[in-house]
């Protein structure tokens, strides 16, 4: 009985057109926001900077200013930019008490200013101003931005070392007459600050002053203040990333231009729209068919990494775009290995169909085990690396991701619709690969 | 492009000795180069001086660096800075004595009416950032060895490290030789090629692995270096396409990308040649080597074994 020859299942392929066309028009009604919405660092556009000059602490006047005194500090400033979360500043020390942070990204310039010159010393007083506790009773790095139950407000909470020395002098305070039961929480207090006068200013150093009505037992203290969900979660985190071992003096205050030169971000730009043409135009002669399905994948995977970059509110630096072109380069790796793995299985004489499956599955466990690797490496980079080394971790991370979905499920579900229509069936030479080249079974 | 093993003449393992020996040969030049005459460091990680250089109105780096010319400085760096670009910072490796300081600012003040400012600075970032890269890639090498060692073989690993460690010499081998100024930058540049070479030689393992899988029997060097040869030419077309694209992004930033990109694609186009390079030539035919010798281990226990199995049978009859 003569097979009757299976005809051509148009569905799928309307289903491909329909699949790219809705992404086409997805990437071209945004992709120009999200290009737009990037913000670059201080490399590649320039940002602000401030100088400081270094001076002792109230109290300490005869501390000599020296070398490790200025590296202490400026480990300091990197652990709160880290707050920040700014990648890559640029801090430097320059004559002998200057410091000269510069930062890229930060919208908010005041707050970051706030945010760098803090001594971050959290004290507790009374009323009086006579100290009771300071951070050297808390334990470090236990501070943390959290919720109040009842009212949901945001606050900051710390823990103290001895529960009971709290204990001591929340009765101390709790046995004061009204309305001096107060325990007044100060960041930065210096000599000559009062309670009274402070409370009348506007921008206050006192964070918050509860009242207190009993002896509270407890290691973890709440502090209460006007906080946002963010300015609690910046306390929260200068208080952990630990006080600064000097005063820092502003100097002056500059915007600052790109490290590589002015056009140096349109030229990359300009050279990466060339990298990409030619990768696409390879792919296309050297693959054929399955080269078009790889310059769609590509495409698809250069715009949700720069969707996911912007969703990270990542900062866009040198390192960044190196990580980017190897996420292309894996990116069409993966294509290609598979590619390759369907055409060794065309020559071998299997049909189109088959070919596919069993390239398909063939390559996915080469391609696992390669960017599981390389995962691996960018992840331990991402741990301990510091500034621009984990900037780039973040990128290649994001890459690989994006790039095994794309190029790994997004060129099988294209591919797969077209190969299953039954359209390529017989058409070997589709694939790059030259009847010649075929064994007969 | 088609290799076929069984009809490609191409011999990856015989002349694993010359590749070997270009490479030993390569990276030694490297490292006497890097020992004595070093890397030339810029102002990211040499202690230097910079001069700010006050104008009245907008300037151009180019304007700045030309004034420097004009009184025979050379700044090794320039960035403009102040709201309407009316600062321009230049940088000097090694610093300024005294009176090339006084003269500097002399000059500027008659050209701009007011008297740069001249400070020296230290390089803390970019030092600890040199430093942290490394002490990062060296704890990720440990975990690529134990992932490989669970989903490969531990010589398969080591092989990977070595062609890793090839690659990024490779590059600090090339400047140390052209001499051009490294920055943080460049830093990117190497953790690229290591990110590309481990992706490379594992790509090539997989093959190996599966193809050794196939053999019933391995036994013999000539068998397991025709194993690692077809294995190779296997995977040659995707070495090849794979290189060839991601160079094609790297040369275009080298070619069009202007000089602020320079030593950074430099150093991925050359670390990329690099990384082609080790895995067709070098970890396939290292790993080839050891594995051998740990079957003839295997092979020698085993008639180890044998023997004293049929001595102590004599024994018993």
């Amino acid at each position: 009985m003569a097979k009757r020859r299976k005809g051509v299942r148009s569905s799928l392929i309307a289903l491909f057109f329909v699949i790219i066309t809705a992404l086409g028009i997805l990437i071209a009604s945004n992709v120009m926001d999200h290009v737009d919405d990037i913000s670059l660092g201080l490399d590649l556009q320039g940002g602000f900077e401030v100088l400081y000059e270094v001076q002792p602490l109230d109290g300490e006047e005869g501390t000599e200013i020296n070398r490790e005194l200025l590296t202490d500090t400026v480990s300091a400033l990197n652990a709160r930019i880290d707050v920040l979360g700014v990648s890559e500043p640029s801090i430097n020390i320059e004559g002998d008490d200057r410091i000269r942070v510069q930062l890229a990204g930060v919208e908010d310039q005041e707050q970051a200013r706030d945010l760098l010159s803090t001594q971050a010393r959290l004290e507790f007083r009374d009323t009086d101003d006579e100290l009771k506790m300071d951070g050297s009773d808390l334990v470090e790095g236990g501070a943390r931005q959290n919720f109040r139950e009842q009212t949901n407000e945001p606050i900051v909470t710390v823990t103290v070392d001895d529960a009971n020395l709290f204990g001591e002098i929340t009765e101390e305070i709790s046995q004061r007459p009204f309305p001096d039961n107060r325990l007044v929480i100060w960041l930065d207090y210096e000599e000559g600050d009062s309670y009274e006068e402070e409370m009348q200013r506007e921008d206050s150093k006192i964070v918050s002053a509860p009242s207190v009505d009993e002896r509270i037992q407890s290691r973890d203290v709440m502090i209460t203040g006007d906080f946002t969900q963010e300015s609690a979660a910046d306390l929260a985190g200068i208080l952990n990333a630990g006080a600064l071992p000097v005063e820092l003096e502003e100097l002056q205050l500059n915007s600052v231009g790109a490290q590589l030169g002015e056009q140096s971000m349109e030229l990359a730009v300009y050279a990466g729209f060339i990298g990409i043409a030619l990768i696409f135009g390879y792919m296309l002669l050297y693959y054929r068919f399955m080269g078009m399905i790889a310059v769609l994948t590509l495409s698809a995977y250069i715009y949700l990494v720069l969707v996911i970059f912007n969703w990270l509110n990542a900062v866009l630096t040198l390192p960044g775009i190196a990580a980017l072109i190897l996420g292309v380069g894996m990116a069409v790796d993966a294509n290609i290995i598979t590619f390759e793995r369907i055409k060794d299985e065309l020559r071998y004489g299997r049909s189109v169909m088959s070919a596919f499956k069993a390239g398909s599955r063939r390559s996915l466990s080469t391609i696992l085990d390669a960017n599981i690797t390389t995962i691996l490496a960018a992840g331990v980079l991402f741990y301990f690396g510091t500034s621009a080394v984990q900037g780039f971790a973040v990128m290649l991370i994001v890459s690989i991701l994006t790039s095994f979905v794309t190029a790994v499920f997004g060129a099988r579900l294209l591919l797969g619709l077209w190969v299953n229509s039954r359209a390529l069936n017989r058409k070997q030479k589709l694939f790059g690969v030259k009847e010649r080249e075929i064994r007969e079974l | 492009m088609n290799f076929d093993h069984e009809t490609s003449k191409l011999d990856f393992v015989r002349h694993r000795k010359t590749f070997f020996g270009i490479s030993i040969a390569f990276l030694l030049t490297g490292i006497i180069l890097l020992a004595t005459m070093g890397l030339n460091l810029g102002i990211d990680f040499e202690s230097g001086t910079t001069v700010d250089v006050l104008t009245e109105e907008a300037v151009t780096a180019e304007e700045i660096e030309n004034e420097f010319q004009s009184i025979g400085f050379e700044p090794d760096d320039v960035v403009l800075a102040g709201d309407n670009n009316e600062i321009g910072r230049a940088s000097f490796i090694g610093g300024l004595d005294q009176q090339e300081s006084l003269q500097i600012q002399s000059h500027f003040e008659e050209e701009y009416g007011a008297v740069p400012n001249v400070s020296t600075v230290s390089p803390i970032v970019g030092q600890e950032l040199a430093q942290n890269a490394i002490i990062s890639v060296l704890i990720a090498t440990v975990g690529i060895i134990i992932y490989v060692t669970i989903r490969f073989e531990l010589l398969y690993g080591i092989a990977a490290i070595v062609a890793l460690f090839h690659d990024a010499l490779f590059i600090l081998t090339v400047f140390a030789i052209l001499q051009m100024e490294v920055n943080i930058p460049f830093i990117a540049a190497v953790l690229t090629i290591i990110g590309y070479s481990i992706n490379d030689t594992i790509v090539t393992f997989d093959r190996i692995r599966e193809n050794l899988e196939r053999e019933e029997k391995v036994e013999t060097f000539e068998k397991l270096a025709q194993v690692v040869n077809k294995s190779l030419v296997q995977t040659l077309a995707r070495s090849i396409n794979t290189v060839l694209t991601v160079v094609f992004a790297a040369g275009a930033l080298l070619v069009f990308g202007g000089d602020g990109l320079r030593v950074f694609s430099l150093a991925l186009v050359v670390g990329l040649a690099a990384g082609t390079y080790s895995s067709l030539f070098i970890a396939a035919q290292l790993w080839c080597i050891m594995k051998y010798r740990s079957i003839k281990r295997k092979l020698a226990k085993q008639a180890d074994e044998e023997r004293k199995l049929a001595l102590q049978e004599n024994g018993t009859t």
